[in-house]
């Protein structure tokens, strides 16, 4: 099915071009508009953001490839990203993993069979000070407790 | 020397200290920016900013002032400011907490910095995930637009200023400058050949600064104290290194965090004085001073200095704990300042496994563009997997050194270098642990990192 920006977000993505002297510097913006929307980017997004910025499509597949957080296939209703690079390692980020990983039943990159969580690792997000944490949609959860990730999960499940 | 200050961090903390009344009151907000601007030519302006001695607090340390005296007028074409708020190096978590405590030193400092260099956008490029500190810094430019700080006529000056947030997708490397202004132009954030520079065509092809988001943040903060001043704060003033910064502390101390201090704090202060000293009451085991590509330090090294002309002459025979941070102290100990923010490893850390989670986040990052990097980084990355699964050899485990070599000034950026550096600073300093998982003394199997379970 074709994809198209809703009427919202496409005003959103208009206002967005106005801050840059090129169309393609707006690539990367409306591919998260695009991604908001949707949930991930598919062949259909690419071609609709292709056509509205005037970029080859390879191009915006170029982009799309490069960056960790465009999802290139369908992903969980909520996405739950366990940090564990060495700072958070150093504070637990692997028993905060392994936790997840029993609760969810699920390993990595996987989602729950409902399709209401994907589990993903990420690389420093930037916490080292607060850790161990975890990014659970556009919110972060910091000096984690695994009483407070099961709080977490929980309500991911419910909602 | 440990001596606590409150320019950047003063409202950190208060209720709503991120909003434009308490920066206002509290930091006598945008009441430099005015002065500069209603007071100053542009080339005082960077003729001053050069005596605040603002090392890049990026992790390169380039002098802030020297950099934006590198802009020239072009003929045809606009000038941009780039801030780099892509933070994403291991062991660095002061960036964040500026946009989120304290975005208006920002807009502030880019109105100062755009001004100087002849801009009149200022792009502030924030990663994607941190939604917190784009929602704050978006809220801190709205309020200074209304207030007439931002926009065609600030401070009634007819010099239009624009600040923008824009956001990366999730890759570490568009924090290294050229490919930050790749992403920013909306492609895949591979890093650029330089030359040009970004002074010469940077953004959209014209001229361009990039500047670290805290070395921006630290602009009104000297432009109000006066220039030379804020460099006197510092205790190693004289090496050029100069004012105040923020100094993170992770990894297994007390009290994790980011603190306001005078440049010249010691590790030793950082770790016992700011961090509470080690969790658990252990002994120091390492440190790696300034996020991940830092070569790491073990707590016994001492500084070797014999020659008396050296700057570090006078720590000869000392523990680097005791050697003020700074840009070039540290690199005269063999490793780098980096982002002033140090993850400590307390006593029953594995090194290889601390090693081995490092060589995986690099073999994630590399972008690919150039063979030394992207081969290699999955080299040590496998080597590094053999180790722990206790089936590498010593020749694979010597190879290491090649690898990393091969990789080091072979690469368009200085990624490679920031991979090679912390590999080669592991295997140099932690060489018997490396040896004893080859000889079968020790695995990974079991092994954690944490010196205790997590409750």
């Amino acid at each position: 099915m074709p994809f198209a920006l809703n009427p919202e977000r496409d005003r959103e993505l208009d206002e967005i071009l106005t801050r840059y002297p090129t169309k393609m510097a707006a690539c990367i913006p409306a591919l998260h508009l695009c991604q908001d929307q949707n949930g991930w980017i598919s062949d259909e997004v690419i071609a609709w953001v292709s056509g509205r910025l005037d970029l080859p499509p390879a191009h915006v597949k170029g982009v799309v490839t490069f960056y960790t957080l465009f999802n290139q296939e369908p992903v969980g209703k909520h996405q739950v990203w366990v940090c564990r690079t060495l700072p958070c390692a150093l504070r637990g980020a692997g028993d905060v993993l392994g936790h997840c990983q029993k609760r969810l039943g699920i390993k990595e990159g996987e989602t729950t069979a409902d399709g209401k969580i994907t589990l993903r690792t990420a690389e420093c997000l930037a916490s080292c000070g607060t850790a161990p944490m975890m990014q659970v949609d556009k919110e972060y959860h910091e000096n984690l407790t695994l009483e407070e990730v099961d709080k977490i999960l929980d309500k991911l499940r419910q909602g | 020397m440990l001596k606590r200050t409150n320019y950047l961090t003063k409202v950190y903390g208060m209720p709503n200290g991120w909003q434009l009344p308490t920066y206002e009151r509290e930091s006598r907000g945008y009441e430099t920016a005015r002065r500069v601007l209603t007071t100053m030519t542009s080339e005082q302006v960077v003729a001053e900013a050069k005596k605040a001695n603002i090392r890049g607090r990026g992790g390169a340390g380039f002098p802030m002032g020297i950099k934006w005296s590198f802009m020239r007028p072009h003929p045809t074409k606009p000038a941009y400011l780039v801030v780099n708020a892509d933070e994403g190096e291991p062991g660095t978590h002061k960036d964040r907490t500026l946009m989120e405590q304290n975005p208006h030193a920002i807009v502030e400092g880019c109105i100062i910095g755009c001004y100087a260099i002849g801009s009149h956008t200022a792009y502030i490029f924030v990663r994607d995930e941190l939604h917190l500190s784009k929602a704050r810094l978006w809220g801190a430019i709205k309020e200074a637009k209304a207030k007439g700080y931002l926009g065609p006529r600030p401070f009634g000056k007819n010099y239009a200023v624009d600040v923008v947030v824009h956001t990366g997708a999730g890759a570490y490397i568009c924090g290294e400058e050229t490919s930050l202004l790749n992403s920013l132009e909306g492609r895949r954030g591979e890093p650029r050949l330089k030359p040009p520079f970004p002074a010469q065509a940077g953004a959209f092809g014209c001229p361009t600064t990039v500047n670290n988001l805290e070395t921006i943040a630290a602009v009104p903060t000297a432009f109000m104290l006066g220039c030379e001043e804020f460099s006197k704060l510092s205790a190693i003033h004289h090496l050029n290194d100069g004012g105040v910064r923020l100094f993170g502390v992770n990894g297994h101390v007390k009290k994790p965090g980011v603190f306001e201090c005078a440049v010249g704090l010691t590790l030793r202060e950082l770790i016992y004085d700011l961090g509470g000293g080690i969790k658990d009451d252990k002994e120091l085991f390492a440190i790696i001073p300034g996020g991940s590509s830092t070569p790491v330090l073990r707590a016994e090294d001492v500084v070797h200095a014999p020659d008396e002309k050296s700057p570090l002459h006078s720590w000869h025979g000392k523990s680097v704990l005791d050697v003020p941070l700074g840009v070039d102290t540290f690199r005269g100990i063999g490793t780098m300042l980096g982002t002033c923010c140090a993850t400590v490893m307390a006593e029953g850390t594995d090194p290889v496994l601390a090693f081995h989670n490092l060589m995986r986040f690099y073999r994630h990052e590399s972008c690919g563009q150039c063979t030394p990097c992207r081969e290699g980084s999955a080299w040590l990355f496998r080597i590094a997997e053999k180790l722990v699964e206790g089936t590498c050899s010593m020749d694979e485990l010597n190879q290491l050194h090649d690898v990393a070599n091969n990789i080091m000034g072979n690469t368009i950026c200085a990624f490679g270098e920031g991979t090679a550096m912390p590999a080669l600073g592991f295997l140099k300093k932690f060489r018997k642990e490396f040896e004893a998982y080859v000889k079968g003394e020790r695995h990974g199997k079991d092994a954690r990192l944490t010196t205790g379970p997590l409750s």
